[in-house]
């Protein structure tokens, strides 16, 4: 693979993240890998599922009380729509059009740090009630469910970040197509995890 | 020939397996960590053998004696058995497929040192305060009760060297998915890269919860989370599930692959192709599959209320009709075959009797209402070390003695090969076949000792004296493996003469390239085709000589699975020494400073050209 060859649009390949055998590895890989995460959160559902609500004699802490649906949404509405600016984004690398790509990216982050900032702000807010990781195995499991999901999007983040400045001078080719590409998959994971996590941790909490 | 004549010194060559991504040289260091776990679990057995060998033994203490069997068991499943069968994975996937490498070589590495800094890790509690003593297992009220830190380094450690196997599982999955050479469909991949296929699939699932339930642990003990605690609300019997959704599959991971060796040994040496490949194959994966949904008869006894216990007993029970069709189509390989009797076709043909036993006592396990009389006795002992030194180290000794000339172009000693063999075969059974009777005696496991009333004494003596024989069958093959490393006799390509597959019929010593041009599979067993038909050089080739892109190799796997190491003692020692939080914080970002390096820094690997391919003269042999 030669990073100095030039593309335009037109010689371009349609699938460029998996057009060299190493971004083929990456794309099943990773594949693979999001299969394992699922299994991952899977077990963390279930241990929350089985937690909830659970605490010491006397516990006042409930799913009910805690939660506040108005902010879960504006969360959930940040982490949607950055899920679809990151299409947007992998529409433009699948055009060639780095530019168009890497500002998308941008919008995508901004997005996913305006997510976490909420999350940082409820988890604050819910320690500041008492609500903190060892008060009752409620508490632990809620935060390692919602928690470990947040480390997942401060890793997206991150990754983003780095591809984004790594390659902000040289464009795209076929070495870098597969990463940007492998990155929005995990940044779909997350947004599909988080689904999840607003459907049985939220509403069914609240409404439940 | 011009390879083998270069000597490097010692520093050069320390550095190079340091800095290795080929597979055949990670398959080595595999093989060698993997063989120095296996000699210190295998002490660990002795230990508990000479405690247990007379009633009201004090050779070891109670305490020192729970720390024992649960290194013994730990050791054996994680850090000699696991990477054992990476090792034959590493060394004969890729070359099984005509492949050059696996899919990441780098992550292939990485896997490697962080089993490697895991094993290590776990293996330090030894010297630092005391090692686990809650049971392989380590059940959740046992193990947060354990004062200490032993438990705090089986969680740490096991999470380090999981990572490693997760790695490696995805590895093989893609390899595998990727990069077979043109004309090897997945009908006709061999046996061993099927089970390796399924296996991988195994660990990609299995091993996530087991992270989850091993960070559930750490929480607990090390930062005050409550998830086993039921005085804060929480509920010990989600570690029983999360341990066992993981240990149920990784039994199937540990024997699967052995599976496939065992079906290229009979294949090799009855001479025949394999019996009913394609229902081999489903077996296989019906096997994988059914290894998922029979966790809870692990659990038979904690009271999920007999519907469960119905409905995995009789999962458990679905699973012994796959296994049934693998045990008769080996059979019937055999049948009418000119079989040679190598010590692997051995091992290979004393497989088979042990592995049922095993299996039917597994059986017997399933259902329920007996369980309740064999839970936690020496029955159940009994039953896995048949299945597991029966089905697993059979195989494993049966793949080091088969695969030895494909790894080291040397050939072990056949004479020695066969005293090792039966020498184990004899004390394996010694110690283990009395061990169902004790068992039904009523003798509980994970128990230090037993008194001279209890009419265990005679039993228990056999069983200890049986684990001498199987000692000294160890040792053999240890001075088999030196002897044969200091003769250093090369043997040539497709040493046992019948060989089937590709890998038998690359040249020898493996040019680090593997194939110089890509082979074209022509069928089942392309190789024996290709020897029917005459071809001298064994394969046909699906391109011309070309240039060949190789991976560099690379120091970042090495930092990046020590970054963890360091990490490790911080989150041990947390809240007990000022240093802790620091030391985390420094391992962490060892790890991912090496990461980001990795990512910023290009590696695109380099090209033989196909002049100096040419020249090397790679195809004359």
């Amino acid at each position: 693979m030669d990073l100095n060859t030039k593309y335009t649009p037109q010689s371009w390949p349609q699938h460029a993240e998996n057009s060299t055998l190493e971004g083929k590895n990456k794309f099943v890989g990773f594949w693979l890998f999001l299969g394992g995460e699922t299994t991952l959160f899977a077990s963390l559902f279930a241990t929350y599922l089985a937690l909830k609500n659970k605490g010491p004699e006397g516990m006042e802490f409930t799913t009910q009380e805690l939660y506040q649906l108005p902010l879960v949404f504006i969360m959930t509405m940040l982490l949607l729509t950055s899920s679809l600016t990151s299409v947007y984004a992998m529409y433009h690398m699948k055009n060639y059009n780095f530019k168009a790509m890497q500002a998308w990216l941008m919008i995508t982050v901004l997005l996913g740090a305006a997510f976490l900032g909420f999350e940082i702000y409820e988890f604050n807010h819910y320690v500041h009630e008492g609500f903190n990781y060892s008060q009752s195995a409620f508490s632990s499991s809620f935060f390692t469910l919602v928690g470990t999901h947040g480390l997942h999007v401060l890793i997206g983040l991150g990754w983003f970040i780095l591809l984004m400045l790594r390659n902000s001078k040289r464009g795209l080719n076929l070495y870098n197509a597969p990463k940007y590409y492998i990155a929005s998959l995990y940044w779909h994971f997350i947004d599909v995890v988080w689904v999840f996590i607003f459907t049985v941790v939220y509403l069914m909490g609240v409404a439940g | 020939m011009s390879s083998i004549a270069q000597k490097k010194g010692f520093g050069a060559t320390l550095w190079d397996y340091l800095t290795t991504v080929d597979h055949k040289k990670i398959a080595i260091l595999y093989l060698v960590t993997g063989g120095f776990f296996f000699i210190v679990g295998g002490i660990e057995a002795m230990l508990i053998r000479i405690q247990l060998a007379k009633p009201d033994n004090d050779f070891v203490s109670a305490g020192l004696y729970n720390e024992i069997i649960t290194m013994h068991g730990t050791t054996m499943i994680f850090l000699a058995a696991m990477p054992l069968i990476f090792a034959f994975m590493n060394a004969v996937v890729p070359l099984q497929i005509g492949a050059r490498d696996v899919a990441f070589p780098f992550l292939n590495s990485l896997g490697f040192w962080m089993f490697f800094f895991g094993g290590i890790f776990l293996n330090l509690s030894w010297f630092l305060g005391g090692a686990p003593d809650a049971g392989w297992t380590s059940y959740a009220s046992l193990s947060l009760a354990s004062p200490g830190h032993g438990i705090d380094f089986y969680a740490l450690g096991l999470q380090i060297s999981g990572g490693g196997t997760l790695i490696a599982g995805i590895n093989f999955l893609v390899t595998i998915i990727n990069m077979r050479a043109p004309g090897m469909t997945y009908m006709r991949m061999p046996l061993f890269t099927w089970s390796t296929f399924v296996a991988s699939a195994l660990i990609l699932f299995a091993f996530p919860p087991l992270t989850v339930g091993l960070f559930l642990m750490i929480f607990d003990r090390m930062f005050d989370a409550n998830f086993f605690d039921h005085t804060m609300g929480g509920n010990t019997v989600i570690w029983e599930h999360l341990f066992w959704i993981f240990g149920h599959p990784e039994v199937y991971i540990l024997i699967l692959p052995m599976f496939g060796v065992f079906s290229e040994i009979f294949a090799t040496f009855s001479r025949k192709r394999l019996f009913g490949y394609s229902a081999m194959v489903f077996a296989t994966v019906l096997i994988g599959f059914l290894g998922f949904m029979v966790w809870a008869h692990h659990m038979f006894t904690t009271g999920l209320g007999a519907t469960a216990n119905a409905i995995f007993a009789v999962a458990t029970m679905a699973i012994a009709v796959p296994t049934g069709v693998k045990i008769f189509n080996w059979l019937l390989t055999m049948w009418g075959g000119s079989i040679k009797f190598t010590t692997a076709m051995l091992y290979a043909v004393a497989f088979i009797p042990m592995f049922v036993i095993g299996g039917v006592t597994g059986v017997m396990q399933a259902s329920a209402p007996l369980d309740y009389q064999l839970h936690d006795s020496y029955f159940i002992v009994a039953h896995f070390h048949y299945v597991i030194v029966g089905g697993t180290v059979l195989g494993l000794l049966a793949g080091l003695h088969f695969y030895w000339p494909l790894m080291f172009n040397t050939m072990l000693d056949e004479t020695l090969g066969k005293i090792t063999f039966w020498l184990f075969l004899i004390g394996f059974n010694l110690t283990f076949f009395i061990q169902h009777f004790l068992g039904l005696l009523g003798m509980p496991r994970r128990v230090f000792t037993y008194g001279a009333d209890q009419g265990w004494d005679l039993f228990n003596l056999i069983s200890s004296f049986g684990a001498i024989f199987m000692a000294v069958a160890v040792t053999i093959l240890l001075i088999n493996i030196v002897k044969t490393i200091a003769q250093n006799k090369a043997v040539g390509r497709d040493p046992w003469g019948d060989g089937r597959t590709l890998e038998w019929a690359i040249p020898q010593p493996v040019p680090f390239y593997n194939f110089k041009q890509t082979p074209l599979v022509r069928g089942l067993d392309t190789f024996w085709i290709e020897k029917q038909e005459g071809n001298k050089e064994g394969m046909t080739y699906a391109e011309p000589v070309g240039d060949i892109h190789m991976p560099h190799n690379s120091f970042i796997p090495f930092v990046m699975a020590f970054g963890l190491f360091v990490g490790a003692f911080g989150a041990l020692y947390n809240g007990e020494q000022a240093w802790a939080v620091p030391v985390l914080i420094l391992g962490l970002l060892i790890t991912f400073l090496s990461m980001g390096t990795r990512s910023l820094k290009d590696d695109l690997g380099y090209h033989i050209h196909k002049e100096d391919l040419m020249d090397k003269k790679g195809g004359k042999h």
